[in-house]
This record gives structure tokens, C-alpha cells and sequence, in this order.
């Protein structure tokens, strides 16, 4: 009897960490390839380097991870930034036209030359991220200072950000040719270079969160932002930052998109990735009320909907009928994550206590 | 007024039917366990309710009153036990269901809808309807009735509930529970911490009435004067067990004191001669002076000097501006008049943080909305305030912050079964607790306490008020207020009434409650 609940209680343990049920999510996605597309865990080395669909995962994913990082947070104090998807187009165009400028002349001018750039590279980075950390940082005052909604004032920057991105780039398609911005996406050291961003990302941002007291600070603003006003916390600058850190992420992310398809489209770098983001994070477990967050839960997250995105190809569903199948799919993850679902799982593992 | 039904007094007469049973019982709940992640919050509970009977419910934090009425009225499902209505056997799924049942309950804090209007609060669920569409007219007619009827108090309907204070907030929400025709319990859960004295005599009136038209009632409250006022029998629980169910008649203030706390309680009679004694240790130096300080609409400038050791107490009524003279003292709301000045420099920045650095600290009144951060742990919610001045960077360890937690946890008796509690798992009067927790943290010169011990047990009303004292003796300086006057005298040095949003009077030394009265009442002269 008593073996039987202490088992029982291991078993609520697991079922009650943040990780399990996207953990779950993820599985059963995998397991589904596992099943149904042959090779699908196949991984080759290719001169050193891993190739295989698992690593492409990874890799494709990269920009919904490192979005859902910025996003985690500004979840977690209880908003939204819908804008990142047109942070990212921004940094993107600053970047190509830093080093293509012919767009500007009114020219598509295809640079053959592997080597030429119009300015040296960590001015086309340093100048990308500035641009998009002020686009954070716009939507930062808006929230914490203007006092508007999240959804509304990202909701300017999303609309406005791609137009701003056309004018920066001319309303052309800025070709990107210089070899080494191309190793940003496409590079490999064993792994796929964009991996190291992520990690190097999540990893500073764990710190800055969790070896700092901003995280706390974070969540409490999130959970009650009254209370935390009255015990000293400067709400606003809670605000301001994690919104300016989301236009950092979104920032690398365009950077990593852009040099992945060798170009800086305004109007499709980044489209509707914010969504996918939010969803990432949602999947993560943090709650849209804000409160409690988990940044590696909201990497499985990301890594999900890129699974399910993956799968999809891999099985041959056509790429104009992907977004209906990743809606059906992503409704059945989220039901794994209702409370009513979550319930029931536990109800089971309390009848087993039982018998 | 000529009003077609459910007009109240209707209600009224379809109860006077039941009445001839009374001495019946109604409710009997059997053997209820249950138990929360580290805690047995009941255990092995009963209680019974008769027809037309006023059943008080005692006990200190935690023991487990909330728990069991959360049982009743199915926002809980029990572990095991059996509860009986009117001979059948029931479980209540929902509050929703307990209500079709004739289970009706007023919460310990207002849950009503503030943005709604008085009479859509009311009637939500339960509007009139005509021709498909509701019927705003009669919908407002019902519920000023109601209001009237029930309660005797007479207020604009239409406007949302939330520009009306807690008190009338509380007294809709009593109507609400009541505009149930079939109701044959009423639960009160504290209904009278945001009252005053006339509110609650009006109430005990309709509770009265309602007692003799054959409605069983389960009255919560920390007052014991109100006990005796109202109350048929005593039901007394502790740490989740009964204690027993005693005939109020037949049972003295100081044994049910006795009976709730599970020791004696000379510690009251102490207080006074503490207060004594701490008294000597005021030193002359004002530690802050505030002159002229005021702000538009919420509290006409004052002055106040506050010195080393001395306890403050202010009194008023509800409304008083209490509150609002707090809370320009601390910054949470800026003041536009006038000045502060601490250890005799000018105070320049005004805000909770600023205010933190000054060693000056605030529980505030509202311990949900604007205390506790129910998420997080109750650790983290002992070093919010701490790790707040010490900035982002600046982090206390895990160690660290474990250490401040079961230091004060240890030091203020909080029930928890451990520091990685979320908050809002502990009783009311524990979450109290915490907040004071994190403010003594900070170390503070000067601490403000709003109502620090509403809706808290004798038990712990007693420790707050020694740990006031003792503060003091330790040369710090505190402003406490309460509406309990009798507790504002036990603990004060100094007493500043309000009346009006205004400071009306001073008294230092020996005051009796008579004299404090007459103030606030404004017939002093």
C-alpha cells in the first residue's frame, strides 16, 4: 500500500513539472515519425558535420527559439508582442542594405563577388541589432509608460514595422551574397552554426533572469503588478526591458532568417512567426495572464511547432495545405495542456493510488 | 411602491411557512476530511445547523473555517465525510449548485463585479426579461427594493458597484446572497471586517429577521463581541479539528478564547502594562515630520510628527481618509501639498521605492490586491521588498533567501508546511503575516500598518500587536491603523482621528473610548 503511494506520488511529481507535458507534446510528434517516415532519426556525418532531419529541426527552429525567448518574457509580465515578426523584417532590411546598397539607387544589382560588402560586418550587426532593440524599446514605452495594451500598441509596430523595412530597402528584394553573413544560418561546426546563437542566448538570458533577481521581479509584476509596485518594484522598468529584450531577440532571429535565405525580404521574413512564438510559449506552459515562467520549456515549445511543421513536409502534405494540418495538430497540443486534460491525467494516476 | 414579484417581502412570507419546524436540523455535515499538498485542513469535522439558528463559527487562521464552508457550498470537494440537507444526503459540484440547493454564501472578500452596476450585480443570472431583452427599469427597481428592503440602505442602482466603498460593496453582495427565494442557508463568511458599527447593527437586524423566518444561518467572524450579539451556538474549530459546539449562552468570553487558541490568554492583559513600558523608550527626536502634506480629494493637508519608539495610532470611521493619509506617507500615491522631512531632511522622492530606501515601509489594507504576489512562494514573497532595494543585479542567494524565509517564518509563527509554498495556499491571517514578513525584512525605521489585522484571529491579533510594541522599544517608529478602536488604544502611544478626510484631533497618554468617539462623531467641543 504504502509502495504503491509513494509511486503514485513520483508519478504526480512528474506529471506536475513544467516540462512534462511539453515533453509529451513532443514525443508523441516524434514518435509519430518514428512510425510513419522512415530515416526520420537517421543522422549522417558529412565531413564533420551532423546533417539529418532531427538536426534540421533544430536548425529551422532556430528563429522560433530565439524569439520565444523574448516573447517568455514579456508573457510572463502579463503582455504580448506581436511585432516581432516585423522587428524581424526590419533588422533584416538594415542589415542587407548595409551591405547591398545598389536597392537604394533603384537597381537590383546582383553582386557576384562572394567577398564584397558595402560595410564591414559587426557594423551590419551591431547597427541590425540597434535598430531592432529600439524597436523593442518603442514598444516597451508604449506598454509601460503610455499605459496602452500590449496587443494594441505591438499590434502598430507589427503593421508599420513591415512598411518601415520596404523604405529602408526601397521596397526591393535586397540579394545578400557576402559568404561569411552567410554562415549566421547556413554554417555548421559539428552543428548548425544558428544552434550556437540559440544556446549562447538562452544560456545569457537564463542568467540575466534567474542568476539575477530580475526574474523574480518579472514574474511577480506578472502575477500581481499592484503588489509588486508596493514593495519597491519599478514596474515600468520591468516593462521597458523585457520588451527592448524582445526586439534584441527578434533582432538575432532576422538576422538568422535573412542570412538562411540569402536575402532581405521585407514583406516575408519573419511572416506570421509571431504566432508561432506565442504559441511556442504557450505550449511551454507559461500562462498568457502572466506569472511563472520556464525559458527551456519554451524552447520544447518552439521546438514542437517546428516538429509539427517538419513532420508535415516529411510525410508530403503540400506546403499550401500546412497551415490548415499544423492548426488541427497544434489544437490537439493544446488540448494536452487544458486544464480539464491536465485533470484527467491526474485522476488516473489518483485512481491507480486506489486500486 | 407597487412591484410585481420576486418582490422581497414575498420572499419573506413563503418563509414564514418553515418556521413552526424550527429546532429541526437542517444541515448536518459528518466526519469531513480534507487535506491540501502538506496540509490535513480538516479533520474529522462536524457540525450541525437548526432551522431559525444562528451558528457562529470561531476559530484562529488556518483552522480550518473557510475550508469547511468552501466544502458546503462545492467550491471543495471533501475527502470523505457525509453532508446532509434538509434529511438527503448531498454533495454540491459548484457554488452554482450549493445555490440551487439553498446554499447561499457571502464570501470573506468581495467577489462581485465592480465594473457591473449595483442592480446588475444583484440580479446577474437572475434578470428580468421582457420581450426577450432585459428589462433595465424593472431590473433597477427590483434591486434598489432589495436593497432597501433587506438591508435599509438606499443608493443609486445604476452606478457600477465600484465607485461605492468596500462597506456598500459588501452590503450588495449580502443582498445578492439573500435575493434567493429558495435559500434555506446563508453562510456569512467575515461580512462584517469592512463594516462599521451601524452597518453591522444592520445587518444583525436582517440576520435577525431572517433567523426568525426559519433560515439557518453560519455566521464567520473574528469579532467575539459580534458572537455574542448574534449567535444561538458556537461551533469552535482548531488546527482542522473541532473543538467542540457550545450554547452561547453557557459559555464565557475568556473560555472560548481559551477554547480557540488552545492556551490562556493573560497575553491582553500584558498589553497595557507593555505599552507601559515601551512608552519610555520615546526619545523627542521626530523621525519624520510631515507639514502641510496633502492631496486633493483624498486627505486635507495635516501635520504630523512621528518620533523615535512612538506608536501612532489613527482612528476614523471608514472612509475617514486613514488609508489615504498611509498611503501618501509611504508614495504609493503622491502627495500635491506640501512636505516631509526625515531624520530633518527633505524627502524628494516619493515613491514605494524611494520610500523603501528610507526605511519606511506599508502593509497595505488590501492584502490581496495590493499585498501578497499569490504565485510566488512564500520565500519569495519575504524578499520581494528586500531584493527590491537591493536592485536587479545586487541578488540575495538561494541560501540567502531560504535563511531570511525560515528565519521569519520561525519568528512570526507562520503556518506553512514549507518555504516553497505558494502564498495563496496559506490562510488569510498567514499571508498577513508574510507581507509583515517582508517589510520587517527591510529593517525598517518607520513601518505603516493599514489594517494589519482584518479578518486575522485573536490569536495572531495579539503577536501583531506585541511585535508593534516591540518594534518600538527597538526605536523604530509605527503608524497603525484599525478599525477596531479598542485595538488602536491597546496598541497606541499617540492617537490622530480623522473625520472627513481630515485630521480633526490629537490625543496623547490615557484616552478612553468615549472621548475618541465624540471625535470622530465630531462633536467634541
Amino acid at each position: 500500500m504504502r509502495k504503491s503511494t509513494q509511486r503514485s506520488f513520483t508519478w504526480r511529481s512528474i506529471t506536475q513539472s513544467r516540462l512534462f507535458f511539453p515533453l509529451v507534446a513532443l514525443s508523441l510528434i516524434l514518435l509519430f515519425d518514428f512510425i510513419f517516415i522512415p530515416g526520420f532519426f537517421s543522422i549522417e556525418n558529412r565531413g564533420g558535420n551532423l546533417h539529418g532531419s532531427l538536426i534540421d529541426i533544430f536548425r529551422n527552429g532556430s528563429t522560433v527559439m530565439l524569439l520565444a525567448i523574448g516573447m517568455t518574457l514579456v508573457i510572463a509580465t502579463g503582455g504580448v508582442d506581436l511585432s516581432v515578426g516585423a522587428t524581424m523584417a526590419i533588422a533584416a532590411s538594415v542589415a542587407g542594405i548595409l551591405m547591398n546598397p545598389s536597392a537604394l539607387r533603384n537597381e537590383v544589382f546582383f553582386v557576384t563577388d562572394p567577398t564584397y560588402t558595402f560595410q564591414p560586418l559587426w557594423v551590419v550587426i551591431v547597427s541590425a541589432l540597434l535598430i531592432s532593440i529600439l524597436c523593442g524599446a518603442w514598444n516597451g514605452v508604449l506598454v509601460a509608460y503610455m499605459r496602452i495594451q500590449p496587443m494594441v500598441a505591438t499590434l502598430i509596430l507589427m503593421i508599420s514595422g513591415r512598411g518601415i523595412a520596404q523604405l529602408i530597402t526601397n521596397g526591393l528584394r535586397v540579394q545578400i551574397t557576402y559568404k561569411p553573413y552567410a554562415f549566421i544560418g547556413q554554417g555548421w561546426i559539428i552543428l548548425p552554426f544558428s544552434l550556437y546563437i540559440v544556446a549562447f542566448l538562452f544560456i545569457l538570458t537564463w542568467f540575466l533572469t534567474r542568476k539575477t533577481a530580475i526574474g523574480m521581479f518579472i514574474e511577480s509584476v506578472g502575477i500581481n503588478f499592484r503588489s509588486s509596485y508596493f514593495s519597491g518594484i519599478d514596474e515600468k522598468k520591468i516593462k521597458l526591458l523585457v520588451y527592448t529584450f524582445c526586439g534584441f531577440c527578434a533582432g538575432i532571429a532576422g538576422l538568422v532568417a535573412s542570412s538562411n535565405v540569402r536575402t532581405s525580404d521585407a514583406s516575408n521574413i519573419g511572416l506570421t512567426t509571431e504566432l508561432d512564438a506565442i504559441l511556442a510559449v504557450v505550449i511551454g506552459g507559461t500562462a498568457m495572464s502572466g506569472g511563472r515562467f520556464s525559458l527551456l520549456a519554451s524552447m520544447i515549445g518552439a521546438l514542437v511547432m517546428q516538429a509539427i511543421t517538419q513532420s508535415m513536409y516529411a510525410i508530403g502534405v503540400p506546403a499550401f495545405a500546412l497551415q490548415a494540418i499544423k492548426a488541427v495538430v497544434v489544437i490537439f497540443v493544446i488540448l494536452l495542456f487544458s486544464e480539464q486534460v491536465r485533470n484527467f491525467v491526474q485522476r488516473i494516476s489518483t485512481r491507480k493510488k486506489e486500486v | 411602491m407597487s412591484l410585481s414579484l420576486p418582490n422581497p417581502n414575498h420572499i419573506y412570507s413563503s418563509r414564514q411557512a418553515r418556521m413552526s419546524e424550527s429546532d429541526q436540523i437542517i444541515l448536518a455535515m459528518e466526519g469531513i476530511n480534507k487535506a491540501f499538498p502538506g496540509v490535513q485542513a480538516l479533520d474529522d469535522v462536524s457540525l450541525t445547523l437548526k432551522k431559525g439558528e444562528i451558528l457562529c463559527l470561531v476559530g484562529e487562521n488556518g483552522a480550518g473555517k473557510s475550508t469547511l464552508m468552501k466544502i458546503l457550498t462545492g467550491v471543495d470537494k471533501p475527502d470523505s465525510g457525509k453532508i446532509t440537507l434538509d434529511g438527503k444526503e448531498i454533495q454540491a459540484k459548484s457554488p452554482q449548485h450549493a445555490q440551487s440547493l439553498g446554499i447561499s454564501t457571502v464570501y470573506q472578500e468581495v467577489n462581485l463585479c465592480i465594473n457591473l452596476s449595483v442592480a446588475e450585480n444583484i440580479l446577474l443570472g437572475r434578470e428580468p426579461y421582457k420581450l426577450g431583452r432585459i428589462d433595465w427599469a424593472k431590473m433597477n427597481k427590483l434591486a434598489s427594493a432589495a436593497l432597501h428592503d433587506l438591508l435599509g440602505v438606499d443608493i443609486d442602482v445604476t452606478k457600477p458597484l465600484g465607485s461605492y466603498t468596500v462597506a456598500i460593496q459588501q452590503m450588495v453582495a449580502i443582498t445578492r446572497a439573500l435575493y434567493i427565494e429558495s435559500a434555506k442557508i446563508l453562510i456569512l463568511d467575515e461580512p462584517t471586517s469592512s463594516l462599521d458599527v451601524n452597518e453591522t447593527e444592520q445587518l444583525f437586524k436582517v440576520m435577525r429577521k431572517l433567523k426568525n423566518e426559519g433560515v439557518g444561518i453560519i455566521f464567520i467572524t473574528h469579532f467575539l463581541g459580534q458572537v455574542y450579539d448574534v449567535s444561538d451556538r458556537i461551533t469552535v474549530l482548531r488546527n482542522g479539528k473541532l473543538v467542540g459546539t457550545y450554547e452561547t449562552s453557557a459559555i464565557t468570553r475568556v473560555s472560548l478564547i481559551s477554547k480557540m487558541i488552545g492556551r490562556n490568554l493573560a497575553e491582553f492583559d500584558e498589553m497595557s502594562k507593555t505599552k507601559l513600558e515601551s512608552s519610555k523608550h520615546i526619545r523627542q527626536e521626530a523621525l519624520l515630520q510631515a507639514r502641510g502634506y496633502g492631496l486633493t480629494g483624498a486627505i486635507q493637508p495635516f501635520d504630523l510628527d512621528l518620533h523615535v519608539g512612538e506608536v501612532v495610532g489613527l482612528a476614523g470611521l471608514l472612509g475617514s481618509g486613514r488609508t489615504e493619509m498611509a498611503s501618501i506617507l509611504f508614495g504609493s500615491d503622491k502627495a500635491d501639498s506640501g512636505s516631509i522631512s526625515m531624520n530633518g531632511s527633505l524627502v524628494l522622492d516619493y515613491s514605494p521605492l524611494g520610500s523603501i530606501k528610507r526605511g519606511v515601509a506599508l502593509c497595505p489594507e488590501d492584502r490581496k490586491a495590493a499585498g501578497i504576489v499569490d504565485d510566488l512562494t512564500v520565500r519569495e514573497n519575504i524578499v520581494l521588498a528586500m531584493q527590491a532595494n537591493m536592485g536587479w543585479f545586487k541578488y540575495l542567494s538561494l541560501p540567502e533567501q531560504y535563511e531570511y524565509a525560515e528565519k521569519y517564518i520561525k519568528l512570526l509563527n507562520i503556518a506553512t508546511p514549507s518555504a516553497d509554498q505558494p502564498v495563496k495556499n496559506l490562510s488569510g491571517g498567514n499571508q498577513q503575516k508574510v507581507i509583515l514578513a517582508r517589510w520587517l525584512a527591510i529593517n525598517p525605521q518607520i513601518l505603516i500598518l493599514d489594517e494589519p489585522t482584518r479578518g486575522i484571529d485573536v490569536g495572531t491579533k495579539a503577536e501583531i500587536q506585541k511585535l508593534v510594541l516591540s518594534l518600538a522599544e527597538e526605536g523604530k517608529a509605527c503608524i497603525f491603523i484599525s478599525s477596531e478602536l479598542e485595538e488602536v488604544l491597546r496598541t497606541s502611544h499617540r492617537i490622530v482621528v480623522l473625520r472627513e478626510r481630515e485630521k480633526v484631533a490629537e490625543y496623547s497618554g490615557e484616552v478612553d473610548e468615549n472621548t475618541i468617539i465624540h471625535a470622530f462623531a465630531g462633536s467634541e467641543a
